[in-house]
């Protein structure tokens, strides 16, 4: 059984490789060898998960070493895998999440010609993803984690003849290399301390490693999850990664790779448990990205940029979770794989609505879309009430969760924790209400293209709807499912560990304050959007507006501080380089050139001169012998 | 007769000798001019050994000898191959190898 696990990774590979590798013949049908490719790595999963369900608890981890990668007599680095309950989680979240988006891809990007490309980049994609999360060292975890890096950066820049898309790719890919960068480095540290960069070793080791250096991997895993989670300070990147097409905003950009950060700090426990100064970092890196996303996710016209604001303010509250330690891992994951649902519903629900509205994504020019797309309406809807956390929704209990271990956090730092999670939650209200609100009612601001076409809004095609409501079953089930009897707790108990903390206030109040917070901020944006007439063009705003608008001046920040200086430094190298530099050997070259062409003129080629100059010098030996003698 | 007025004619010789190498152009008559130091040092050789009073310097006379004529032979025959080739005999037309 366990031979399925480098399967369910080269399932997708071979996809990957067929259409790229496989040429025009595969244009008419390579997009369904994809999707196939992408479910049967999904029945894979749903196999291993099976069998993990029928062995007890102690016993559900299970390695599977493949080969030795890199041999050499210190340093073993094996392509091997683990599955575990953290583990397989995310594979069916990834392969399950994935298949649909291959389907809705189908419809989506039917009239595009490179359609085969983008597919063989998404199984890619799959393959990268599925290596990181099964890797059971942290070298093998890097390879996946560059690969989505790449996959990342090939989708944003699909439509790379538009500007802007491919300097969104780049500017995705330069931003994660500094992410990347810690996680080279903690790689590098743990295997100075602990002689390995295996899990096991590491974490058995961690208990005896100084703490000092604990926070130091633990600082450098951070920042690797800053970097790849869009977290501050590396933000930046997420809201022009929305560039790339739809679905990879869906798949990609919300449901699953933003989250590998998540789930870097999670599997990490471990080390992050022993460094209280490391998981202070994280919570506080959490908190801010969540009030962040979300100020930015309010002042966004850009439907797809609001949504990216939310991701990166959801993924704030399970790397805060995730800070908490024990308290709030199993929850981090929890939020994580509603997220994962509704997100990539939302998403979903965002494309089709672009799709219909002639690829508009100012949310100034919808309105009124609740009749003309009813089953986008009811999914994107679902997806809707359970971010904001409604009742009974799958967020309300994910969200709940991780504002609950806030609090039980403990002493002021619960308090303040617990209350901005609770602020967030209102701002998310608020957003989401006001993209809600200017989408799919209101009266109709609809602007005719650049071509001057009018948009004539229309449901979209089965291979589109299908997914989206799959997804809006998983965003309205999942999070009952997953806290009934406290199911998923107990399921990844094992890997992660867990601990009650002492809350001040009693889950009922947190639930009601959360529940109060919610619908303030929906309450707030309906007064705002759904009473007022919206107008089509932005007014200027309040100061925080604006600031909301550019991202909080995010990009601004990073010019002035990294790119200014850092292009002034090159010009001063370049300017020491080809003025010092280059003047001091140019100059030395001269020179010796010149002293050459005149010391040439003493050779006259006449014999006379030589003559001479023997003479001349048995002259002075012979003078100088005699005058030796004399002394 | 004091040994050291041949000195003195020795000295005069290889002055001659070297004064016409250095001054005139042809190259028969620098070659003579060179034959001329290497008679004077003979002529030194030859005198130093009657001073001392013993052999060393005449035999070091004959090498000089054997030596200069090995050297005629083969100065005069790149003398004629160069006179052939360029039809002069001045070394000052035998200035090209420089840069």
């Amino acid at each position: 059984m366990n031979s399925l696990i480098p399967l369910l990774i080269a399932a997708p590979l071979a996809g990957a490789a067929l259409l790229l590798l496989g040429g025009r013949a595969l244009d008419r049908f390579g997009h369904w060898i994809a999707t196939a490719l992408a479910a049967l790595s999904f029945a894979f999963g749903l196999t291993l998960f099976a069998d993990m369900l029928g062995r007890d608890a102690e016993h559900r981890a299970v390695t599977e070493r493949l080969f030795s990668w890199i041999p050499v007599n210190g340093f073993q680095a094996d392509v091997s895998f683990q599955l575990d309950q953290l583990s397989i989680t995310f594979v069916l979240l990834i392969t399950g999440v994935g298949t649909l988006i291959h389907l809705y891809s189908v419809g989506y990007m039917a009239h595009d010609e490179r359609r085969r490309r983008f597919f063989a980049y998404l199984n890619l994609f799959l393959a990268a993803m599925l290596v990181l999360v099964l890797a059971d060292n942290y070298l093998l975890l890097y390879l996946g984690w560059e690969g989505v890096g790449l996959a990342s950066y090939l989708l944003i820049g699909f439509w790379q003849h538009k500007p802007s898309a491919a300097t969104a790719a780049k500017k995705a890919f330069i931003v994660n290399r500094v992410g990347d960068m810690g996680l080279s480095i903690a790689i590098m540290l743990m295997f100075v301390e602990f002689g390995s960069f295996a899990f096991q070793p590491v974490f058995a080791g961690a208990g005896g490693a100084s703490e000092g250096k604990l926070t130091a991997i633990g600082l450098m895993l951070l920042l690797a999850a800053c970097g790849k989670s869009a977290q501050v300070p590396l933000q930046s990147w997420l809201g022009d990664a929305m560039e790339g097409p739809t679905p990879v905003s869906a798949l990609i950009h919300a449901a699953t790779m933003v989250t590998a950060g998540v789930y870097l700090i999670v599997r990490s426990g471990a080390i992050f448990n022993l460094a209280p100064d490391a998981q202070t970092a994280v919570v506080v890196v959490g908190t801010v990205t969540l009030l962040f996303g979300a100020v930015v996710g309010c002042a966004k016209d850009d439907i797809k940029k609001a949504l990216a604001g939310s991701t990166m303010s959801q993924i704030g509250y399970m790397i805060m979770a995730a800070g908490l330690g024990p308290i709030g891992y199993a929850f981090a994951i929890m939020h994580l794989v509603t997220h994962g649902f509704f997100k990539a519903g939302l998403f979903l629900g965002a494309g089709s609505v672009m799709h219909g509205m002639n690829d508009e994504v100012n949310m100034r020019h919808y309105g009124g879309l609740r009749t003309y797309m009813p089953v986008t309406f009811a999914t994107f809807g679902l997806g809707y009430l359970a971010i904001i956390g409604f009742p009974g929704l799958s967020g309300f209990f994910s969200k709940d969760k991780i504002i609950e271990a806030a609090f039980a956090k403990g002493g002021t730092e619960g308090w303040i924790l617990g209350l901005c999670a609770l602020l967030g939650a209102a701002i998310t209200a608020f957003y989401m209400t006001r993209v809600m609100v200017l989408t799919f009612f209101g009266e109709k601001r609809w602007q005719p293209d650049a071509e001057g076409n009018d948009p004539h809004p229309h449901e979209s095609p089965k291979s589109m709807t299908v997914p989206m409501i799959v997804l809006a079953f998983g965003s309205v089930f999942a999070g009952g499912l997953f806290v009934y009897g406290n199911s998923f707790l107990h399921w990844l108990e094992p890997v992660t560990g867990h601990a009650e903390g002492d809350s001040p206030l009693s889950q009922w109040t947190v639930t009601g304050l959360a529940t109060v917070c919610m619908l303030v901020g929906a309450a707030l944006a309906w007064q705002m959007y759904g009473r007022n007439p919206v107008p089509v063009k932005a007014p200027i705003g309040s100061l925080l507006t604006r600031a909301a608008r550019r991202d909080l001046l995010q990009d601004d920040f990073n010019h002035a501080v990294l790119v200014r200086p850092g292009s002034a430094l090159a010009a001063t190298l370049v300017w020491f380089d080809s003025r010092g530099l280059d003047g001091f050997v140019n100059g030395l070259a001269a020179a010796i050139g010149g002293i050459s062409s005149r010391l040439r003129r003493i050779q006259t080629g006449y014999v006379r001169t030589y003559a001479l100059s023997m003479f001349g010098g048995t002259l002075v030996l012979v003078a100088s012998t005699l005058l030796m003698r004399s002394v | 007769m004091n040994p050291a007025n041949y000195l003195y004619l020795a000295a005069l010789l290889f002055t001659i000798g070297a004064s016409g190498v250095l001054l005139r152009r042809n190259a028969i008559v620098l070659f003579m001019c060179v034959e001329l130091m290497l008679n004077a040092s003979n002529l030194a050789l030859v005198t130093f050994s009657r001073m001392h009073g013993n052999l060393d310097g005449q035999i070091l006379a004959f090498f000089t000898m054997v030596v200069a004529a090995a050297e005629v032979v083969v100065g005069l025959a790149i003398i004629v191959s160069i006179f052939r080739t360029r039809h002069s005999a001045s070394v000052d037309d035998s200035n090209l190898m420089k840069l």
